[in-house]
């Protein structure tokens, strides 16, 4: 592949929600480019502000909860500066989401035909409906879905068909990213794989990048081009998924792919075990919020935030082992850098 | 076929022909113009066997009954047909009093553990209810015994753990605190439903690890539930593969996993993915999703998805026999995997 071509440029990325408990930021100064057409596996334990990376994108975070970004261009363009109109046709038509549970993303009494017409109508007013049905047509088609099928309701569709219609939704206006948030976890393992067949089919037909959300690292080994793994609101490593699971370099990243169990059987026969949970976002641990659970841990790691920087040629890594301490007057600006 | 009355020591669990029939919830007029009442056969034949201090894995899709088999099991329903047998004695022959006698020694670890725990019981009384019930004799001991088994499940210190609410732990620990309510009757046999699929990869590892030595320093017999293959190599002796309602395969887990007799075996093994990006699966996955268990299939219920289908498939139901010792496959055509690599 030649050097590929950026789609989202997104900097010190911050969600913040107001809870009881004060002010979390369950997104830290995130950043990251995202190239257009690939598909990037985004993984992490519950907790570590993977879902809400993914709303965030979108700008799906209701008020009084906060999202903020130093920048973030799609296709070139601020989303941030986007007032509601943009907005609106910014999502659907340039990003589409698909959730776990399709059945409650899905109108229970509209059909799947409706549902395709509906959003091609929302997005572009002037497209008839004679103009958009064939197009619907071929699309549900090559998403292997039968005609007979656009008259059915969601109900009367088998899970995976129903994960399908949502993929569609997204490709009809030609969206160049779909988010999908653990799409297909509610799947049954057969299933599960036809799925991710179909997603790395859709891309090199349609070029859609995909932003693939995730707890499960198998699927994602299965399934992406890169992997940007999360913990506690921030990205700590982020490269070409081969390269990452041949060398990871975080600890943590190195730990949570030993803990993957492996189907196997000559494979290791036993796995890895990280000691300690996921931190509390209300009251992350200072410096690397990993330090607590880290096998390697020094005495840096608990009084200042490693960078996030690219260690190897296109693998970045949020920490110390692969960074020069700061001396002592600069060490205040690099923490956010 | 016949069911004999007596069952062979050496089994902790025996299920013969197994079968529940749930009716299906119709409304007046349906019921009076059907004339029928429609049964999701959840479980539809089903026997196997646990031997003492054996890890047996149930897996398969939703609906494929494992869970139902389970309940079953444990006397948590009552079968539609055939019979259960816990270390001898025929479930069904008990009376009501009996049987609660007999679960101390058969305990349940579910999926959720926020769901399986009182949130207004302090983790101590949680745990310390089924002393209450099963051992009232020895009251004076009972919060030694509770601290003792939080010791031995990793909850420490105990004493901080006692006067805790199910709130003010985190998931991974909460699912310790139900390992431990279940062992604290010093069980047998414990129902293990998918006791680890909510926890995250990291906490799993440990929540595996943990059962597996409790096992053996307890010497427990497990019947492990789970969708899960890859988890059930893990802490499994045998496993049995479902498919809607009735056992496509069972046997030693390596001999399954190595040598799969049974086409759905064989696509539910490759359809899980492998944790290495290098080695990406190239079998191309069976169409369709498992169908409604109300009107199965006719013949192998498989037919309808399995890319090595013949016309006997739609029509003759096949039978589950034993092509290798110990290795039990109900497939037509399972012979023609016996070649494949050992």
């Amino acid at each position: 592949m030649n050097s590929p071509e950026v789609l989202a440029r997104i900097r010190d990325l911050t969600v913040t929600y107001q809870t009881r408990l004060g002010a979390v930021s369950a997104v830290d100064h995130i950043s990251f480019d995202l190239f257009r057409g690939e598909i990037l596996g985004l993984v992490g334990e519950s907790g570590c502000g993977k879902s809400t990376m993914g709303k965030a994108l979108m700008r799906m975070i209701p008020p009084p909860n906060q999202v903020s970004a130093g920048e973030y261009l799609f296709d070139g363009q601020n989303v941030m500066a986007f007032d509601d109109a943009q907005l609106r046709d910014f999502r659907g038509r340039r990003i589409s989401m698909i959730f776990q549970d399709p059945l409650t993303s899905l109108n229970p009494v509209q059909r799947v035909d409706e549902h395709m017409l509906e959003a091609v109508q929302v997005h572009e007013t002037k497209t008839k409906k004679e103009d958009a049905l064939p197009r619907i047509r071929t699309l549900v088609e090559r998403l292997g879905i039968q005609q007979e099928r656009l008259g059915c309701y969601p109900h009367q569709l088998s899970g995976g068909m129903r994960q399908r219609v949502m993929v569609g939704l997204g490709l009809i206006l030609n969206a160049n990213l779909i988010i999908a948030d653990e799409a297909t976890t509610s799947l049954d393992v057969i299933v599960e794989a036809k799925l991710v067949d179909q997603l790395r089919e859709i891309r090199e037909l349609y070029g859609v990048a995909i932003l693939a959300i995730s707890h499960n690292i198998a699927l994602i080994a299965e399934l992406a081009d890169r992997i940007a793994v999360m913990y506690a609101g921030h990205i700590i490593e982020l490269g070409d998924i081969e390269k990452v699971f041949k060398k990871p370099r975080h600890p943590y990243t190195r730990g949570l792919l030993a803990s993957v169990p492996n189907i196997k059987l000559d494979e290791r026969e036993e796995l890895f075990k990280m000691l300690g949970e996921p931190p509390n976002l209300s009251h992350p641990p200072s410096g690397c919020r990993f330090h607590p659970r880290c096998a390697e841990v020094m005495p840096i790691c608990s009084q200042l935030e490693p960078a996030f920087d690219e260690v190897a040629p296109k693998q970045w890594v949020k920490c110390w082992l692969y960074q020069d301490p700061p001396s002592p007057n600069s060490a205040a600006d690099k923490v956010r850098k | 076929m016949k069911i004999p009355a007596q069952s062979s020591p050496d089994f902790l669990v025996e299920l013969k022909e197994l079968k529940k029939w749930f009716p299906v919830q119709k409304g007046f007029l349906e019921v009076l113009l059907a004339g029928h009442t429609d049964h999701v056969r959840a479980v539809d034949g089903v026997s196997f066997t646990i031997r003492k201090g054996e890890a047996f894995g149930l897996a398969g899709e939703s609906g494929s009954g494992k869970t139902t088999i389970g309940r079953l099991a444990i006397g948590l329903e009552t079968p539609t047909a055939g019979k259960v047998f816990f270390d001898g004695i025929d479930l069904a022959s008990l009376r009501k009093e009996e049987l609660r006698k007999m679960r101390r020694r058969m305990q349940v670890i579910f999926q959720d553990p926020m769901a399986s725990l009182n949130p207004r019981l302090m983790l101590g009384d949680s745990v310390m209810e089924g002393l209450r019930i099963h051992y009232p004799e020895s009251k004076s001991q009972h919060r030694d015994m509770v601290l003792d088994i939080f010791d031995k499940v990793g909850l420490t210190p105990p004493q901080f753990f006692f006067n805790k609410f199910p709130h003010q732990i985190s998931g991974g620990q909460r699912q310790r605190v139900v390992i431990a309510r279940a062992l604290i009757t010093h069980p047998d046999l414990v129902l293990a439903d998918e006791p680890i699929a909510m926890a995250d990869v990291s906490v799993r590892a440990l929540l595996l690890d943990l059962m597996v030595k409790l096992k053996n320093e307890l010497n427990l017999t497990y019947l492990f539930i789970t969708h899960d293959l890859a988890t059930a190599k893990y802490i499994c002796d045998r496993v049995g593969i479902l498919y809607l309602g009735r056992m496509a395969e069972m046997g030693e887990l390596k001999e399954v996993y190595n040598r799969p007799l049974h086409p759905y075996t064989r696509a539910l093994l490759a359809a899980i993915p492998i944790p290495d990006p290098t080695q990406r699966r190239k079998e191309v996955m069976p169409e369709g999703e498992i169908p409604n268990p109300i009107h199965p299939p006719s013949g192998c219920r498989f037919h309808p998805r399995c890319p090595l289908a013949q016309e006997i498939c739609s029509k003759v139901e096949p039978e589950l026999r034993e092509l290798v010792p110990g290795h039990t496959t109900a497939c037509h055509f399972s012979e023609n995997f016996l070649k494949a690599r050992k």
